[in-house]
């Protein structure tokens, strides 16, 4: 296995995908993008060589290069008090205006934390009073998203992020075994619409009154983060809240004085400012 | 200790460690002064759901001001960091870190390779990279990229460890440069505070 990249390498890769595929890696935090690149070199068996000509012909192996690219390592409740948090101050606070209103999880990845979304708004009873729109770059993954089976040794990690989220009844409530996999009750799905979408590129998808985008800004460099994060100010309603992971920061960007901490320790903000 | 090379002008130190470490960390922290001139960067396996009381429970015995740091957080001179639950942990180009939540390495999130790798490649030469008790091989591939780098590496004696599988996984990867009791690793920090003055 290759276990050194220059960064002259790493750069023609992220011009030749930009230049042919439209994407743009040039911002992606440096160590992460050089192990996804070396797993991507190990899986295939290529030379940096030979990826660059794969990625310079038009085939479905950009799809292929997405996938391994995205990191796709999520659980449902991730962090149960930031669950909490949701449950028992911002989804509340945000009915008190608007009893229909509108959820975006800006790089789903698998699900999981759409699946938890709805289990906690179907807990509260208002999951028909809400429209979520969930996003990825990675066309793959959005389809496991659709499908929502996950394996069951997964499914361990999450039951216990339930309990520890408090949820009403058991995690088991909203899922099936089928064939050695979980597969979520297809009600919880009722409301979601599958997207893909490009943080980077992309266009705004209209306003939101909550946006979380945890764990997914940390492969961006400063710079990048400072970009995207205006963009979320940009699909917020004002006073509408913005949820990141619970060790990224916003302090550097631009805009991080149109927003007020309403959580430190779980990282919410809330759009006080247009 | 004229055995060591002390004139080379190191940056910082990065310390792994896993099973039956948490002690020889505490008695680390609990000597070293206030004014310990090198971040310490430190990957060591901890439960994933659990984020609160690591750093708490480092922090008790130690002058230094320990913290996990956020995404992009720069690197500062006198301070220990903790790599975060379920994060791992890399150092950038640019003296800041980053935080990524890719698959597990060795079944451990932070994983020691991951964070030792990374600060072996932004510090190269300048690098003191010291592994210590564990019970899998996390951290064997990062301190065989700490020497590639030229940077000094120390293992914990193993007959010190309470389980030696970590340090060993080290040894049989690369030359290690020196294997040393806690005893011994507190006092060549403390040698080398001396020397920066």
């Amino acid at each position: 296995m290759i276990q050194h990249i220059d960064i002259k390498d790493l750069k023609r890769i992220t011009e030749v995908i930009h230049s042919k595929h439209g994407y743009d890696f040039r911002n992606y935090a440096m160590s992460s993008f050089k192990r996804r690149v070396l797993r991507i070199l190990d899986v295939g068996n290529l030379t940096i060589e030979g990826l660059i000509s794969k990625l310079s012909q038009p085939s479905a192996f950009i799809d292929e290069f997405l996938d391994e690219m995205t990191v796709n390592v999520t659980e449902m409740f991730r962090d149960p008090g930031f669950w909490r948090l949701l449950r028992e101050e911002i989804i509340p606070s945000i009915q008190l205006n608007n009893k229909q209103f509108k959820i975006w999880h800006a790089g789903c990845s698998s699900g999981e934390e759409v699946i938890s979304m709805n289990i906690l708004l179907k807990e509260m009873g208002i999951m028909n009073n809400v429209k979520i729109f969930a996003t990825d770059l990675d066309p793959s993954i959005l389809e496991r998203g659709r499908t929502a089976c996950y394996s069951l040794k997964n499914m361990e990690t999450n039951e216990k992020n339930y309990i520890r989220f408090q949820g009403k009844g058991s995690l088991k409530d909203y899922y099936k075994e089928q064939g050695g996999v979980a597969v979520i009750n297809r009600d919880l799905l009722s409301n979601v619409t599958f997207q893909k979408h490009d943080l980077v590129l992309g266009a705004g998808l209209g306003k939101f009154d909550l946006i979380l985008c945890r764990n997914v800004m940390i492969y961006f460099n400063q710079a990048l983060q400072n970009e995207v994060v205006k963009k979320f100010h940009a699909d917020l309603n004002k006073y509408a809240y913005l949820a990141i992971g619970a060790k990224e920061s916003m302090i550097w960007c631009d805009y991080a004085n149109r927003f007020i901490v309403v959580n430190q320790e779980e990282k919410v903000f809330k759009k006080i400012k247009d | 200790m004229s055995s060591f090379n002390l004139n080379n002008s190191y940056k910082a130190v990065v310390i792994g460690g896993s099973a039956g470490s948490f002690q020889g960390i505490v008695r680390i922290l609990s000597k070293l002064p206030s004014d310990f001139p090198l971040p310490i960067i430190m990957a060591l396996h901890r439960l994933r759901h659990v984020r609160h009381g690591f750093v708490e429970a480092l922090s008790i015995k130690s002058a230094l001001r320990i913290i996990e740091p956020t995404d992009k957080e720069s690197i500062k001179k006198g301070m220990v960091y903790l790599a975060p639950a379920n994060y791992h942990m890399c150092v950038e180009l640019g003296n800041y870190f980053s935080l990524s939540t890719e698959e597990m390495i060795n079944n451990s999130r932070p994983s020691i390779d991951i964070t030792l790798s990374s600060t072996a490649y932004a510090f190269k030469n300048k690098l003191i990279g010291i592994l210590l008790s564990g019970a899998n091989r996390d951290g064997g591939l990062g301190m065989k990229n700490i020497k590639e780098k030229g940077g000094l590496t120390i293992v914990q004696e193993p007959t010190e460890c309470m389980i030696d599988t970590m340090p060993k996984a080290a040894l049989a990867l690369t030359e290690i440069d020196f294997i040393m009791n806690i005893d011994q690793i507190i006092k060549f920090l403390i040698e080398l505070n001396q020397q920066y003055k």
